[in-house]
Formats: C-alpha cells, sequence, structure tokens
C-alpha cells in the first residue's frame, strides 16, 4: 500500500491529535497477540486489524460451534467444525490485507507459553478459564509484556491493563494482586452454565482493543493498575485501583524454570477440590513456596524428614493446631502412609470453614519413594 | 456512620442486592465479618473488597460515607 492509500485508510483515526502519523506508524509497527478467538477475542481482532496493528497473533485450539455464533461474530454457519484461529485469521486478513497474521492453533500451557508470547509487544487475554488467566499473568509478568484483560458473566463484563507502568507512581500491577487465587472449582459460574449474553463479551473485547490501540500508540490515559467493571443491564460502569502487593509476588513463579513447573491446571481445577494431593504435587507447592507442611505422625517415628520445612504436630495432640490456623493458608498434611493425614484433614475442614488442607497420597513413604530415598 | 456497600457478579446473587447500607461498622474486616452472619454463602466465594475504589488486602478503618464494593473474579469470554 502506498503511502496516499495508508493516509486514506487510516485519516480519521490519523486526524485524532492523540493518534496522529506517530501513533499510526507505532501501530504498524505494532505485534498483539490475542490469545482465545472466542467472544472477547473475535471484535477485538477485528479493531486491531482494522485499526492498522502491523502484526498479529491468534491462539485457540478450539473449533467452531453453533454455540459460539451468538457472540462470536467473526464466524459464520459455513465455518462450523473449522478451526477458530485459522477462520479468524483469513476474516481479518480479508478486513485489512496489509497487516500479518500468525495463527497458533494450540492450547495456550506452560510448555509453550513463554516461546509464543515473547514473539509479541502486547498480550490481550480472551481467554475462558482461570487456569489459563493465571497462567497468562504469570507469563507477562515474568516477561514484562502488557497484558490487557477481560472477563465477562452474564450481563457483567470485567476490563483492566496489567504489567505497565503507571506514569506516575512508575508502579504496575497484575491480576494477582487484585485475584491472587483462583477461586474454589465448585464456586466458579461459567458462561456455559451461567449464560451471557452475546453483546456483553462484544462491548467488552472491544474496550480490551481500545487500551491496546492506547497503549501502543502512546495514548496518556489507560487503565493501567486498574479495572472497570460495567453492569450492563444497569448501564453502570465501577472502577477499581489496584496497588502492586508483596503477596502477588511472592504467588508467581520466579523464574522461567519455576513457571514450567507450575501445573495451573492443577492450581486452578483441583485447589480445594480434592482432599489429597499427590507426592508430585506436593513438589509443585514447595517450589512455589507460601504453604504449611504439617507432620502428624508421633515423635521418633522413622523415617526422618529433613528434606522440606515442616512442623510437627502429632495426630493425638491435632486440636491445638486449630488456633494457629488461618482460613487463607494451604496446608500439607502427611503422616506415614496417608491415613492419619486424611482423618487430620477431614477434621480441619469441618473446623475452619474455608479451610484449604491436603492430605498428602500415600504419605511420608510414597514421597521418599518418589526420591528414591527409600526403595520399595 | 454509614457505609455503603456495592456488590457484582455472584456477590449480588448472594445478597440479593447491587447496593445497600450498614451502619456503626468501624473497619472492613468486622464489615465482612456482619456481612457473613447476615448471608453464609458468602464464605463459599472468592472476592476482592475495595475501598472507595481502591482494593485493599488488609483490615482498614472505615469512615462515615464510605463505599466498599465487593468484586469476584470472572472468567467468561
Amino acid at each position: 500500500m502506498n503511502t496516499s492509500d495508508i493516509y486514506q485508510r487510516y485519516q480519521r483515526q490519523i486526524s485524532l491529535r492523540e493518534i496522529g502519523e506517530a501513533g499510526q506508524q507505532k501501530l504498524s509497527l505494532a505485534k498483539v497477540l490475542v490469545i482465545g478467538a472466542g467472544g472477547l477475542g473475535c471484535p477485538a481482532l477485528q479493531y486491531l486489524a482494522a485499526a492498522g496493528v502491523g502484526t498479529l497473533g491468534i491462539v485457540d485450539y478450539d473449533i467452531v460451534d453453533i454455540s459460539n455464533l451468538h457472540r462470536q461474530i467473526l464466524y459464520s454457519v459455513d465455518d462450523i467444525g473449522k478451526p477458530k484461529a485459522e477462520i479468524a485469521a483469513n476474516k481479518v486478513k480479508t478486513l485489512n490485507p496489509e497487516i500479518e497474521v500468525q495463527t497458533f492453533i494450540m492450547k495456550l500451557d506452560n510448555q509453550n507459553a513463554f516461546h509464543i508470547i515473547a514473539g509479541f509487544d502486547l498480550v490481550l487475554d480472551g481467554t475462558d478459564n482461570f487456569a489459563s488467566r493465571y497462567l497468562i499473568n504469570d507469563a507477562c509478568v515474568l516477561l514484562k509484556k502488557p497484558l490487557v484483560y477481560g472477563a465477562v458473566l452474564r450481563f457483567e463484563g470485567q476490563v483492566g491493563v496489567f504489567n505497565l507502568a503507571d506514569k506516575v507512581t512508575g508502579r504496575s500491577a497484575n491480576y494477582r494482586d487484585l485475584f491472587p487465587e483462583p477461586p474454589d472449582p465448585d464456586s466458579v459460574l461459567s458462561c456455559n452454565k451461567a449464560g451471557v449474553l452475546g453483546v456483553v463479551p462484544g462491548i467488552i473485547g472491544m474496550l480490551q482493543a481500545t487500551e491496546a490501540i492506547k497503549i501502543i500508540a502512546g495514548v496518556n490515559e489507560v487503565l493501567c493498575n486498574q479495572i472497570v467493571n460495567y453492569n450492563m443491564l444497569s448501564n453502570e460502569f465501577y472502577k477499581f485501583n489496584i496497588s502492586p502487593t508483596e503477596e502477588s509476588i511472592n504467588l508467581i513463579p520466579k523464574s522461567e524454570t519455576e513457571f514450567l513447573k507450575f501445573d495451573y491446571d492443577w492450581f486452578c481445577n483441583r485447589h480445594n477440590a480434592n482432599d489429597e494431593i499427590a507426592a508430585e504435587e506436593l513438589d509443585v507447592l514447595i517450589s512455589n513456596g507460601k504453604i504449611r507442611i504439617i507432620d502428624v505422625r508421633e515423635k521418633n517415628e522413622l523415617p526422618l524428614v529433613n528434606e522440606f520445612s515442616h512442623s510437627q504436630i502429632p495426630f493425638s495432640s491435632i486440636e491445638s493446631i486449630i488456633s494457629s490456623i488461618d482460613s487463607s493458608d494451604t496446608i500439607v498434611v502427611f503422616c506415614q502412609t496417608g491415613s492419619r493425614s486424611a482423618k487430620t484433614v477431614k477434621f480441619l475442614r469441618a473446623e475452619i470453614s474455608g479451610c484449604k488442607a491436603f492430605s498428602l497420597s500415600g504419605g511420608i513413604l510414597a514421597w521418599k519413594k518418589l526420591h528414591q530415598i527409600i526403595s520399595n | 456512620m454509614e457505609i455503603n456497600i456495592l456488590t457484582f457478579g455472584q456477590i449480588t446473587d448472594i445478597t440479593g442486592k447491587t447496593s445497600f447500607i450498614y451502619s456503626d461498622i468501624n473497619n472492613t474486616d468486622s464489615l465482612i465479618k456482619e456481612l457473613t452472619k447476615a448471608f453464609p454463602e458468602l464464605t463459599s466465594i472468592k472476592y476482592s473488597v475495595a475501598v472507595n475504589q481502591q482494593l485493599v488486602h488488609v483490615n482498614t478503618v472505615l469512615n462515615d460515607k464510605d463505599i466498599v464494593a465487593l468484586l469476584p473474579p470472572f472468567s467468561g469470554g
């Protein structure tokens, strides 16, 4: 496209004092990754492509289903059964052939996230589950990529910008400063069950695209360290200011190596649902820190445990720990084979509402076997 | 002393209204305690608390006419 075509295509946008030719140039050089080409991703992709964002990445492993069509407006009946990322890429290329579109027809996970995200300047989260949201947040924190967050339920939506330094304080908050840990999977309402009005992700997705465009073009006013909740039944906006916290820094994996070991599906989906954790899962929790481990064997029982720090409170005096337990603590209890620890966890969960206590399945013997410290 | 409480998402399902007023509450911990007493289902879900639009993570003193907002996470997209 020659200069006059470019000018004509983007003329209404270039005329804006806040964008101008310099802003348009920045957009054409920008690389934006849209994760999830669903209700949020579809409108975001359309507007980012239309605005002239030079490179768009689309991550989605799903195929188009008829139940998607009421809100995922890039797809039509003919597309049912085809990969969303591919269809979305074709549609936005038709809208703006000048841009480059990269597709990633795969589920984003902790093994591929670093590699994919590293190739882009900014990430737009259009996913529909907590495991992906925590994974994307943590990867963006570690890779220092601005993240435009959006989420919806029924008639409500949230939009915000994370990992972008506030112009005044120079500090940046992330998703874990807002919601440090995922909710209990049993308490979560998904759009599948609770429903969502199609236009709601449309609006939130467009708000995400708006923030992305403003960040890239260098517009001063961005939803930095803030989220807005938009209730489309009552037509009310409510803004929340978020400050960076020590807690979130402790919760996020410290390095790529730790990130590669962090099991986000387990973290979000099994966290409170099961009373037991496997020996491998204890290792994940230990590497993340922030857990309290209690040995409920009687004194002098063998084998001794000196591989990780823990406290000893014998099962016979288990009632004495209640006062020291906070319902926000994650506790792993172990004994020799997992039987006394299972009883302890049952007791703790009954006594302390919301208590996140888990019993080490197979006891310390299973853990030592896993690490080949003892043989069969 | 009056504290205005705003609710969002699932919290509204539990409390049955998007805003209401509590009197004579001095800090966020006592407010959460009172709310949990009135709506026991609140213990089963996670939410964040903001005082006058600022997210707070520790017990925070409340003054007359403060607005406390209770925001649960959404995951839909």
